[in-house]
C-alpha cells in the first residue's frame, strides 16, 4: 500500500505498532470454575467461590476453553504447542479477587502466526503473530455509580480469554484497523469470540513508537490499553506517534509508559509509569499442572475446521468469478457469504452478488435488519435473478419486484405472475404499441425524418412507457429504428 | 545476593505490607537469611535437570464445560467489609 509517512519540517517519519487482543472465549461456564459466563446478569450472580479467591479453591480447566484456543490457534496459522503452562501473574487491583491472574507466560499454548490483510488499495500484507495464550478476566470496576467507592461486579471474573500478541509489523493505522476487522471476522467464523469490542468480549492494547522514515531502529514504545473501537484504535496510533515525533524534535525522549486513550479529544494521556508499576512476579501456577495436547487431539480439531474468509474469498473469486473487492465484502460475515452462496446456487453468482451488494444490503440498512432477519430469502433472490436472466422481467421491473419482496416476502414468481408484469418480447405487441406512438406523434416522426436522428431515443421512452415498463427494451430499440427507417 | 534497605521497602509495597521503618533492618537481615539457605542449592550442578514445576507427576485433569456452580450471590457477598447494591464497595479506585 501506500506509505503512511508522517512529515515535519525537520524530517520523515515512519510508526512501529504492535497490538495485543484479550478475545473472551465462547464457552458456557467459566475457564477455571462452573460458573456461568452469562454476560448482563445481576451483579456477582455469576460467582464460584473460586472466581471470588475464596482460600482453599483450586482451579479446574475448562476443555472447552483449551478446544477454543486450539481452534483459534489453527485460524490464525499458528503452531499449537503441545506442551504448556499456566502462571500466575501478580497484581494488587480490586477487581482482582485472588490478587493474581492465572494466565500463561513461559509456554503459551500458541505459538507463531499470521493473518493476511487486505488494504484499501487492493494490496495485502502479512502480518505476524507472536503468540497467543490463555487466561482468567477480571471483574468488572464500576466507578461512577458514587462519588467516594467504586463499585465490584465478579460475573466477568475468571471468564476465558485468549490473549493474541502480534509482531511490530503495523506501518499505518489502516493497517491496524484491517487486521482488527480480519481478526473479528476470524474469530466470529470459528465461532471462539463474537468479537463485539463496543461491548468488551474483545479489547485492543495498542503499542506505538516512531523511527526515522527508513531506519531499522526499534525507539522506546507507549502502551494505550482497552482502546475499545477500530476506528479508536487508529486514531490512537496516528495522535500518539505525532506526540512521538513532537517529544523528539524538541530534543526530548519518551518513556515507556501506560497511556489512557481518551476517545472525546481523541488524545492520549499518562496512567503509569511502566518500570515501577508492573513488576508481575510470574511463577508457574502451582495449582495446576502442565497442559499436555496429543497428536490426536490437534487432528481432530483441524479436521472440525470450517472454510475461512480467505479460502471462500478466493474461490468466489476463482470459480464463481466475484471481484476481489466483491468476494472481500460478502465473505467478511459468515452469514453473509452463506446468504450470497444459497441465493447464488444454480443462478449467475456475479448478478447475485451485485444485488446484494446494491438494493439487497440497502434494503437491509434502511430497514435495520440482520441478514438473518431478512423479509427477502436467498432462495426469492436467487429466483429474482434468474427471472432478470431469462428476460422474464426487465432490471427495471425487478427492482419493483425486489420491493415488494423486501415488504412481503414473496415469491419473485408469484408477484410477477400476479401483478402481471412478465416482460413481452412479443413483437407483434410491441410493434403495435409503436405503431401507435408514431401514430400521434407525426411533428416528432417528421422532424426524426428531417435529420433528428437522436428523437429515436423519445420513441423508446415513450414505447417503454406505454408498455409500463413491460417491454423488452432491446426489442424495443431495435423495432423503434426499423420503424421510423422505413 | 544481597537483599538491601530498597529492596525490603519495594517487596513490601508490592505485596501491601506495612513494615515500620524500624523493623526494616530486621526484616532485611530475616530476608538474606532465607536467600543465603536457598543458594546453597547452587551447590548442586542443574546442568541438564529440566526445572520441576510440580512434584505431581501427573498432567493436568479437565473439566467438561457445564454450569455448575454460582448463583450464590449472598454468601459471595458475605464477607465484604463493605457492599452496596450487591456489588462489593471498595475506596475509589480511578487510574
Amino acid at each position: 500500500m501506500a506509505e503512511y509517512i508522517i512529515e515535519t519540517a525537520k524530517g520523515k517519519w515512519e510508526v512501529v505498532v504492535g497490538l495485543e487482543i484479550h478475545c473472551q472465549i465462547i464457552s458456557q461456564s467459566k475457564i477455571f470454575s462452573g460458573a456461568s459466563t452469562e454476560f448482563g446478569d445481576d451483579p456477582n450472580i455469576n460467582v464460584s467461590f473460586v472466581d471470588a479467591g475464596m482460600p482453599g479453591m483450586l482451579p479446574t480447566l475448562n476443555m472447552q476453553c483449551v478446544h477454543q484456543a486450539v481452534k483459534t490457534g489453527l485460524g490464525l496459522n499458528a503452531k499449537i504447542n503441545k506442551y504448556s503452562e499456566f502462571s500466575r501473574k501478580n497484581y494488587f487491583y480490586a477487581d482482582l479477587p485472588s490478587g493474581y491472574q492465572i494466565t500463561q507466560f513461559r509456554f503459551p499454548i500458541v505459538g507463531e502466526g499470521s493473518i493476511r490483510i487486505d488494504l484499501s488499495d487492493g494490496s495485502s500484507k502479512i502480518i505476524g503473530i507472536e503468540r497467543m495464550h490463555i487466561e482468567q478476566d477480571a471483574g468488572k470496576s464500576i466507578h461512577d455509580l458514587s462519588p467516594h467507592k467504586s463499585f465490584i461486579d465478579l460475573n466477568r471474573a475468571g471468564v476465558g480469554l485468549m490473549e493474541i500478541v502480534t509482531k511490530p509489523d503495523f506501518r499505518a493505522p489502516e493497517e491496524a484497523g484491517a487486521f482488527l476487522r480480519k481478526l473479528r471476522s476470524i474469530l466470529r467464523y470459528l465461532g471462539t469470540c463474537d468479537g463485539n469490542m463496543d461491548e468488551g468480549s474483545m479489547r485492543c492494547d495498542v503499542n506505538v513508537s516512531v523511527r526515522p522514515y527508513g531506519s531499522d531502529e526499534l525507539r522506546t514504545r507507549c502502551e494505550m490499553k482497552n482502546v475499545n473501537s477500530v476506528k479508536f484504535v487508529m486514531q490512537a496510533i496516528e495522535n500518539e506517534a505525532k506526540r512521538h515525533i513532537e517529544v523528539y524534535e524538541n530534543g526530548g525522549t519518551i518513556c515507556q509508559e501506560t497511556r489512557q486513550f481518551d476517545p472525546v479529544t481523541g488524545q492520549t494521556k499518562v496512567m503509569r509509569k511502566k518500570e515501577f508499576a508492573h513488576d508481575y512476579r510470574y511463577f508457574p501456577e502451582p495449582d495446576l499442572p502442565p497442559l499436555v495436547l496429543s497428536d490426536e487431539y490437534i487432528n481432530q480439531i483441524k479436521k472440525e475446521m470450517i472454510e475461512l474468509p480467505d479460502a471462500k474469498k478466493q474461490r468466489f473469486v476463482e470459480t464463481l468469478g466475484l471481484t476481489p473487492y466483491d468476494a472481500a465484502v460478502l465473505c467478511e460475515n459468515k452469514e453473509v457469504a452463506d446468504f450470497f452462496e444459497k441465493a447464488a446456487a444454480g443462478h449467475d453468482a456475479k448478478k447475485v452478488a451485485n444485488w446484494m451488494m446494491s438494493d439487497f444490503f440497502a434494503m437491509l440498512n434502511k430497514k435495520k435488519l440482520d441478514i438473518r432477519q431478512s423479509p427477502v430469502s436467498a432462495e426469492n433472490l436467487g429466483k429474482l435473478v434468474e427471472l432478470i436472466s431469462k428476460e422474464v422481467i426487465s432490471g427495471k421491473i425487478a427492482k419493483d419486484v425486489f420491493e415488494i419482496m423486501s415488504e412481503t416476502g414473496d415469491n419473485p414468481e408469484k408477484i410477477v405472475e400476479e401483478k402481471g408484469l412478465k416482460q413481452v418480447t412479443d413483437t407483434g405487441a410491441i410493434e403495435a404499441i409503436i405503431e401507435q406512438v408514431i401514430a400521434s406523434n407525426p411533428d416528432n416522426v417528421a422532424a426524426y425524418k428531417n435529420g433528428k436522428t437522436n428523437l429515436a431515443g423519445w420513441f423508446v421512452g415513450q414505447t417503454l412507457k406505454m408498455s409500463q415498463g413491460k417491454a423488452n427494451p432491446a426489442i424495443v430499440n431495435k423495432l423503434v429504428k426499423e420503424k421510423l427507417d422505413n | 545476593m544481597a537483599i538491601d534497605n530498597e529492596t525490603v521497602k519495594r517487596v513490601a509495597f508490592l505485596s501491601r505490607l506495612k513494615i515500620e521503618d524500624s523493623k526494616i533492618e530486621a526484616a532485611k537481615e530475616e530476608f538474606n537469611k532465607i536467600l543465603n539457605w536457598v543458594e546453597e542449592l547452587n551447590e548442586v550442578n542443574t546442568d541438564e535437570v529440566e526445572p520441576l514445576i510440580s512434584v505431581n507427576e501427573t498432567t493436568l485433569r479437565l473439566r467438561e464445560d457445564k454450569v455448575t456452580d454460582g448463583n450464590y450471590q449472598e454468601a459471595i457477598l458475605a464477607n465484604a467489609p463493605d457492599k452496596e447494591y450487591d456489588y462489593f464497595a471498595v475506596p475509589k479506585v480511578v487510574e
